[in-house]
């Protein structure tokens, strides 16, 4: 029943991230005066470039090839790992926070190879800012993470969730810093404004497209579903962890309804600020880029520190 | 029977060095061989046929070589043998050999501990012996004699293996320094180019500057005890004062060994000048054994540690891994990249001591336990992938004549299988899950994550530091080895060499590598595996195991409880399977989708050329910018204009150095004091004879009334 659950709330999570991506488009478009496409639009997007017949070009290697499939699974499993709907997840157990991290680092190691493997300046552009800014970007999201883990003395997301659903609505200053540091990653690592413009097609300023830039069809469809995912992660990370409330504890129909609903909303109003906030800021010089991260790096390590001399029980 | 089997690989070592030195004693060897046979057996015609066969003049070296490395191979099989039945055992075993001086004979004890590093050093051998025969075939045999070669490989690996066995301080630092002069002659094997020279000379002057220290931390312990053998140590009784003294000689001592930062540099230095084989044997193996000298000082013979050397040790082991891996990043030398993320692995390791010895200290044996566990089991994940990196790189060079990375390229086309190995250890070394090195980095988390149960604020600020500079060196990692893998084995060739390199044709080349890349993959799917055995090691060093022994089955993997952390790598590789899977079954569905090739898309303006690509120093350029000041980057660019005004420009030259800040902080200062002081003692050596007996005069008077 649990690892029943547990999958569907995979598959689930994997179906609507586009949905997210779809809303989230809807709502920059309201904001800055445009018509909308409709949501579902990434769907149709990602089904027309899975059927359409992929080009790669000659200088490519098995690895540019596996490489999408290795991403998306990465990312999936990363995915599987985070409590969406229900709180007690036996895939927790299974991969802990630290392995969800390395899922990640697994994905962006391949993803990072994809754009070097052609050989054309774009994909090492590309392949070096993302290892630069994520390199950054992890340690950062690390420290986040480790203060919600040792404040629930225990590093499965479940068991943390739960422990934080328990505690009931305590302010914890380690928690505001680590909830800023972790939104200050989270925009980094999707590839939002202000670090990297997911919409351009300015070459001096990819990051994530100059990578990708030579795949095409299913290859990029599946890259393209991966971001999408690991956006959507990203929102539920920070939804589930900082504001748990209305997340199943039982396996009951009703509680999980009403987790599907809460889960829902959260990310539609977190979906409403990121759009807000891409709207008002511009994005930044690659190499302010150091500044934002390491101020998010500290926000984590000043987090972590005030749970050791604040919050801890000695 | 296990003692047996450990003698027996130290004496194979012997033997393959010595059977090394009879290359140009061909005659003898086969005049011997005819006696030998002849008086032994009546029909000698089928045996004299095999031996004037392999004694033929042109078989005679190959022969030779295979014998010297099946003789090393064997020794490393019976190492692991050794190692793997005293750790199942849970045994301690003491022996005395009548070697040395008559009333001091040597001590032996084999124990988990010292089981452990002979299962390292065992692997290790066992994999360079598996690809020595062919990598030592292109050198030519009056320029690099394989007698001193071999000689000397054999003497190294018997020195490392008798370093674990002694049990008496005299024994130790004899094997010690077999260790460290064997491998001086190793590093100054290739001795025609001077650089090498003088790294070999760097490296043997600070390895006998730390042999100094090591024998003056004996000392101090042996003041205060009757003899010097390791059981009477252990009962020596020290103040806090002589024993942190005794800490701070051994760590200087030990730490020169495994290369701690500021003191690692002749690591960089040496190890690229060695022969591949070599250099995998100091980076994975060497460098371990060091790491054995720290553990067996301070948490077997010094009864007590000491929360403060802790947080020396976790200092020290944070910069080293971070300075390690910034600087790894910045090499376009293969070899010296690998050398300098030794450091930073090894880094990685003093940390994690540095925690169990503040939980040790502390009153928190059990989580002393679990650091412990993460070190040892770093120590081991790091000579697997270290080793199968540096044969790599050896086996680069080998076809591409390069280890200049920005001379590579394309190579995954030319080099499969070697570019799979390889991609394999990169993925261990960037701590990938699925991969061993992942595991030992999630159990260095979860022992610092333990920090609450501190009581001193100070410890509990500073761990999360720590753990903050551990997570940044992994991912700093992850991008130096994405550079590593991505210029050398994707893109297009960046030279000639590259553009004509083929697969290695000797197949035990690849198979050395192999073996090592099958262990980081099994052992990042079932570490509990290797983590048994280490328990059993920790049951003995420090009387206690893992809190909770029964969580740890084949399948998960929970250090301190299940509830708090754990970690199945047998369900996240089914799970990785499954999904895979699934998304492959997916879009292969469609017939219609099969793959076009088509030219790289060149924005049109057509001519993409390999110098086009990024390269080591392009990829690294962002971090050279954020990072500024941990290096002295020397960036040069100069340019020569033609044309009216001198408007045109008509080539550009970028040159760019980076360096160490130790030589100019550290070293040459030093080296500038020794310098003067050498200049003062001068002063009184006027040349002159009388003076001289002056001199004489003068000292034995001081003497004369010294001992009246």
């Amino acid at each position: 029943m649990n690892w029943l659950i547990a999958i569907l709330q995979s598959a689930l999570f994997i179906i609507l991230a586009p949905l997210l991506a779809g809303w989230l488009k809807y709502c920059k478009c309201r904001l800055q005066n445009r018509k909308a496409p409709s949501l579902l639009q990434p769907y149709q997007d990602l089904l027309k470039l899975s059927n359409k017949q992929p080009v790669v070009s000659e200088q490519a290697s098995w690895l540019f090839i596996t490489a999408p499939y290795l991403i998306f699974s990465a990312t999936a499993l990363a995915a599987s790992v985070v409590p969406l709907i229900v709180v007690d997840l036996p895939t927790s157990a299974s991969a802990d926070v630290i392995v969800m991290v390395g899922f990640f680092a697994f994905a962006r190691f391949f993803l990072t190879l994809a754009g070097l493997d052609i050989g054309t300046a774009f994909g090492g552009m590309g392949s070096s800012r993302e290892m630069t800014i994520s390199s950054l970007a992890e340690p950062a999201m690390l420290m986040a993470i480790f203060t919600l883990t040792m404040t629930a003395s225990t590093t499965n997301l479940s068991g943390a969730i739960a422990h934080v659903l328990d505690e009931g609505l305590v302010l914890r200053p380690s928690f505001v810093f680590a909830l800023f540091a972790l939104v200050l990653v989270a925009i980094a690592e999707t590839g939002r404004i202000p670090v990297d413009n997911p919409t351009t097609h300015l070459e001096l300023t990819m990051i994530h497209e100059a990578m990708i830039l030579e795949y095409s069809g299913r290859y990029l469809a599946l890259i393209e579903w991966a971001s999408q995912l690991k956006l959507m992660l990203y929102g539920v990370l920070i939804a589930n962890i900082f504001f748990p409330w209305g997340i199943a504890e039982t396996f009951a129909l009703k509680d999980l309804g009403y987790g599907l609903l809460a889960i829902l909303g959260k990310l539609a109003l977190l979906a409403i600020f990121l759009a807000i906030a891409e709207t008002l800021v511009a994005k930044m010089r690659l190499f302010r880029v150091q500044e934002y991260l390491s101020f998010a790096y500290l926000l984590g390590l000043i987090g972590m520190l005030s749970h050791i001399i604040l919050e801890a029980s000695r | 029977m296990i003692l047996f089997s450990a003698y027996l690989a130290v004496l194979l070592s012997f033997a393959s060095g010595l059977l090394a030195l009879t290359v140009n004693q061909r005659h003898l060897l086969q005049t011997l061989c005819n006696y030998s046979f002849s008086t032994l057996f009546k029909n000698q015609s089928q045996h004299k046929a095999w031996i004037d066969k392999n004694l033929e003049l042109q078989r005679f070296p190959a022969f030779l070589r295979q014998g010297v490395f099946i003789l090393l191979g064997l020794s490393g099989l019976f190492a692991v043998i050794a190692g793997l039945t005293v750790l199942i055992s849970k045994q301690v075993i003491t022996d005395q050999l009548p070697l040395g001086l008559p009333w001091l004979p040597w001590h032996i004890r084999f124990d988990c501990l010292s089981g452990f590093f002979f299962l390292i050093i065992g692997i290790g051998v066992f994999a360079v012996s598996l690809y020595g025969p062919g990598y030592v075939r292109t050198y030519k045999e009056h320029q690099h004699p394989f007698a001193s070669l071999g000689l000397f490989t054999g003497l190294f690996v018997a020195g490392m293996l008798l370093v674990l066995l002694s049990d008496d301080a005299f024994m130790f630092m004899i094997a010690w320094e077999l260790m460290s002069v064997a491998s001086y002659f190793l590093v100054a094997f290739q001795h025609e180019n001077s650089a090498n020279r003088r790294a070999a000379f760097l490296y043997l002057l600070m390895a006998e500057v730390g042999a100094l220290a090591i024998i003056l931390a004996f000392g101090v312990l042996a003041s205060f005890s009757d003899g010097f053998t390791f059981n009477a140590l252990r009962e020596s009784k020290l103040s806090v004062t002589w024993s942190s003294i005794a800490f701070v000689l051994a760590l200087l001592g030990f730490g020169m060994k495994a290369g701690i930062a500021p003191i690692h540099v002749w690591l960089p230095e040496a190890h690229p000048v060695a022969p591949s084989h070599i250099s995998a044997l100091m980076s994975g193996v060497m460098l371990k054994v060091a790491v054995y000298g720290l553990i067996r000082f301070c948490f077997d013979l010094l009864s007590e540690v000491q929360w403060q050397w802790g947080v020396v040790l976790l200092i020290l082991g944070s910069l080293s891994a971070l300075a390690g891996i910034l600087y790894a990043m910045m090499q376009p030398n293969l070899k010296r990249l690998l050398a300098y993320s030794s450091v930073e692995n090894i880094g990685i390791i003093f940390m994690v001591l540095g925690l169990t010895m503040i939980f040790m200290a502390t009153g928190h044996p059990q989580l002393g336990v679990l650091g412990l566990l993460a070190a040892l089991f770093h120590a081991f994940n790091h000579a697997l992938f270290k080793n199968l990196l540096f044969l790599g790189a050896g086996i680069l060079q080998h076809q591409t004549h390069e280890l200049n990375i920005d001379m590579m390229g394309g190579l995954i086309k030319k080099m499969p299988q070697t570019s799979l190995l390889f991609l394999v250890g990169c993925m261990s070394i960037s701590s990938l899950p699925l991969f061993n090195g992942f595991v030992s980095e999630w159990l260095a988390f979860q022992t610092a994550l333990q920090v609450d149960v501190l009581d001193n604020g100070v410890l509990r600020s500073l761990i999360p530091v720590a753990a903050a500079a551990l997570a940044l060196t992994a991912a700093l990692a992850a991008a130096c080895f994405v550079k590593v893998f991505g210029l050398i084995f994707l893109g297009q060739p960046r030279s000639h060499h590259s553009e004509k390199a083929h697969e290695v044709q000797n197949k035990f080349m690849l198979a050395g590598p192999a073996l090592l890349a099958g262990l980081c993959f099994f052992i990042g799917i079932f570490p509990s595996t290797i983590i048994h055995l280490i328990n059993n090691t920790s049951e003995q060093l420090l009387g206690q195991t893992l809190p909770n022994v029964n969580a740890l089955s084949w399948l998960w993997l929970a250090p301190v409880s299940a509830q708090q952390a754990s970690y199945s790598p047998p369900l996240v590789l089914i799970a990785a399977l499954i999904a895979a899977g699934i998304c492959y079954s997916y879009f292969r569905r469609n017939p219609l989708t099969t793959v076009r090739t088509a030219p790289t898309w060149d924005c049109g303006f057509g001519g993409l050329t390999p110098r086009m690509q990024y390269t080591s120093s392009s990829f690294t350029m962002p971090f050279r910018r954020i990072f500024a000041k941990v290096w002295i980057v020397d960036e040069q660019i100069s340019k020569e204009t033609k044309g009216a005004m001198n408007q045109e420009v008509a080539s550009v030259h970028y040159q760019l150095q980076v360096h160490d800040h130790s030589w100019p902080h550290i070293y040459t200062p030093i080296a500038q004091g020794v310098n003067d002081l050498a200049r003062q003692v001068g002063r009184i050596q006027t040349g002159n004879i009388r003076t001289y007996l002056g001199y004489s005069f003068v000292t034995l008077i001081l003497l004369l009334w010294l001992i009246s």
